[in-house]
């Protein structure tokens, strides 16, 4: 029944925020609860309207299956299925079935004796996405915002998006959530590369401490933030990198609708220069 | 709701930690300096001690000549003037040699000859950087998987500023120095070649750049989770699992289906960061020599939609058109 060697003594009833024991049972692996069956709802519902929208389309090409928000002259009124009508509802099981998962954590969370940070952290990404789904074309009224649900044609929308700024790269938000994201990789790869180096150490040698570790790193740059202290910066990088990443598509259009280029002149313009 | 493990509530201030001792035939360490509150608010107080050694002393020499070089260029572009310097500071740019120079070693000094020779001291600085990261680890008897991980970030740098550039017969290829230049190369870039988001191995790089921040949050956030049974002692858990060990990789197992393992976890963290750059290196690297443009690129492997023709003829596909 795929369990662990030590996992039966942790699969106890309870913990549960809703529902009581009505749910409250694994199938192989998988944790149920109220939520996973929420989960199971809105993910079938909204993979079967994904394929709906692929066989009333002109492709089964993967990568370029396209389900396009409705026309911009829908406003933020419903529009009939064919035209963005799925995606306005697979939009809806899309956020019922991330809110679903974030609150079936809470619940493993709670049987676990655990923190909430994995469902917290999680609950960033949800806003991120619902910054860009609903948010930002709310904001600007209309769907038609909104980005597609395709692998090359989302690529296309964040591309057309950019350069009706004419350049990206100059949004300071956009340019912090690339700098974190940056900075999240570069914090990855040096926290997985110093744990492996200690228990994988030079050969004929024993595993090291972490007292080696914290060595390694004052040796190196002269400070080690240290074995707690790397989750809780990994983690806050990582969680920047969204929040950044979500703040610079809501600025543009609602705040800012020209060049991102043409934003920096308040610098160049400051009183101080004269 | 419980205690949540989120900040250091009480620092602690006592003797410092000398680390590991040296053997005899190394250079001194220098400090400890003292103490940095807002980093303890996240975790280790301790600033220093701190190796410099020939790499690091070597390493810091090259680097700060890139750097003041860099500034001394932007400095004589606004006359000498301090204050335009701060002003224009995110403006200004010392960019690569103009195409006529080819691969010349060494143009004149205001055309490109300051950027090689700051491409030059910062590649050594960096190389000295790369090999004190080696010696350090070996130095403690540790595995040297950060060199190796730091080697994959120096392959992007080197095939942007230097493999690239050769391939193409020209420095004026290259990234050049400067905050909002070398994004306006970028974005350059991806428009010369066709949108460099139909390029595959651009694709693989972002997949895992965005895999990297979540693998961070998750396993961060899982960690400090499990804190209350001592999760960030990781070592320990991987060679003597304990319960933090068996709840973290539970809870992966019941939301997902599927778990690392404490060690194995920190080889899914090291791979997702080393192909960042690994795959975006392969991508830049093979722009302009092997592909010319990205999107009739991928129409041709099917996997963009073709345009209906305009009527408008590309000026560069006509006879006489620079080449």
């Amino acid at each position: 029944m795929a369990l662990l060697s030590f996992e039966r003594k942790y699969r106890v009833r309870g913990g549960t925020l809703i529902g009581g024991d009505l749910f409250d049972f694994w199938i192989g692996p998988f944790y149920v609860g109220f939520f996973g069956v929420t989960t199971i709802f809105f993910a079938t519902l909204g993979t079967a309207l994904i394929l709906y929208g692929a066989a009333i389309g002109p492709t089964w090409n993967p990568w370029l299956i396209n389900i396009a928000p409705p026309d911009i002259s829908y406003g933020l009124a419903l529009a009939p299925l064919r035209e963005g009508g799925l995606w306005q509802i697979i939009t809806i099981c899309a956020l019922g079935a991330f809110g679903s998962w974030a609150l079936r954590e809470v619940e493993i969370c709670r049987k676990l004796g655990m923190g909430y940070h994995v469902p917290a952290a999680f609950g960033m990404a949800i806003f991120a996405y619902f910054s860009l789904e609903v948010i930002r074309p709310v904001l600007m009224g209309a769907w038609g915002w909104g980005f597609p649900y395709g692998i090359f044609s989302h690529l296309d929308w964040v591309s057309n998006t950019g350069y009706q700024y004419l350049h990206f790269h100059y949004n300071p938000a956009h340019m912090l959530a690339v700098s974190f994201f940056f900075t999240t990789a570069l914090a990855l790869g040096m926290h997985g590369a110093l744990v492996l180096s200690a228990v994988n150490p030079a050969p004929g040698g024993d595993v090291k401490s972490p007292e080696y570790e914290d060595t390694f790193f004052r040796d190196l740059i002269g400070y080690s933030v240290g074995t707690l202290g790397i989750h809780r910066l990994g983690l806050l990088l990582a969680v920047n990198a969204v929040f950044w990443s979500a703040v610079c598509i809501i600025i543009s259009g609602p705040v800012w609708s020209r060049g991102w280029p043409e934003w920096w002149t308040w610098w160049l313009n400051l009183p101080i220069w004269r | 709701m419980a205690y949540q493990n989120i900040f250091t509530q009480i620092q602690l201030r006592g003797e410092y930690e000398p680390g590991v001792p040296l053997d005899s035939n190394s250079d001194p360490r220098f400090g400890p300096f003292g103490y940095t509150y807002l980093m303890g608010k996240l975790g280790g107080t301790q600033l220093g001690p701190v190796y410099l050694g020939k790499l690091g002393l070597a390493s810091l020499i090259c680097g700060t000549l890139a750097f003041c070089i860099i500034g001394l260029n932007f400095w004589a572009q606004v006359n000498w003037d301090p204050i335009q310097f701060v002003r224009q500071l995110f403006w200004l740019s010392l960019e690569p040699p103009p195409a006529k120079y080819g691969l010349k070693v060494l143009p004149p000094l205001h055309e490109g000859g300051w950027w090689l020779i700051t491409g030059f001291f910062l590649t050594a600085s960096i190389l000295l950087w790369w090999a004190r990261t080696y010696v350090r680890a070996r130095a403690l008897g540790m595995g040297t998987h950060i060199a190796w991980a730091f080697a994959s970030a120096i392959w992007l740098y080197l095939v942007l500023g230097f493999i690239r550039p050769l391939a193409m017969g020209s420095w004026s290829e290259a990234v050049p120095f400067g905050i909002f230049p070398h994004l306006d190369w970028t974005a350059a870039f991806s428009i010369r070649y066709g949108n460099l988001f139909y390029n595959p191995f651009h694709a693989l790089s972002i997949a895992f750049l965005y895999g990297s921040a979540l693998l961070f949050a998750m396993h961060g956030a899982t960690i400090l989770a499990v804190g209350r049974y001592g999760g960030e002692r990781e070592i320990e858990q991987i060679t003597d699992r304990g319960t933090a060990s068996e709840r973290a990789a539970l809870f992966w197992r019941w939301t997902m289906g599927f778990n690392a393992t404490m060690e194995s976890i920190h080889r899914w963290a090291w791979w997702f960061s080393v192909l960042t750059t690994l795959t975006g290196g392969i991508g830049i690297l093979l722009t302009g020599t092997v592909v010319d443009n990205w999107y009739l690129w991928a129409v041709e492997h099917h996997f963009a939609l073709e345009y209906p023709a305009t009527g408008v003829v590309d000026p560069a596909t006509l006879p006489g058109a620079p080449q």
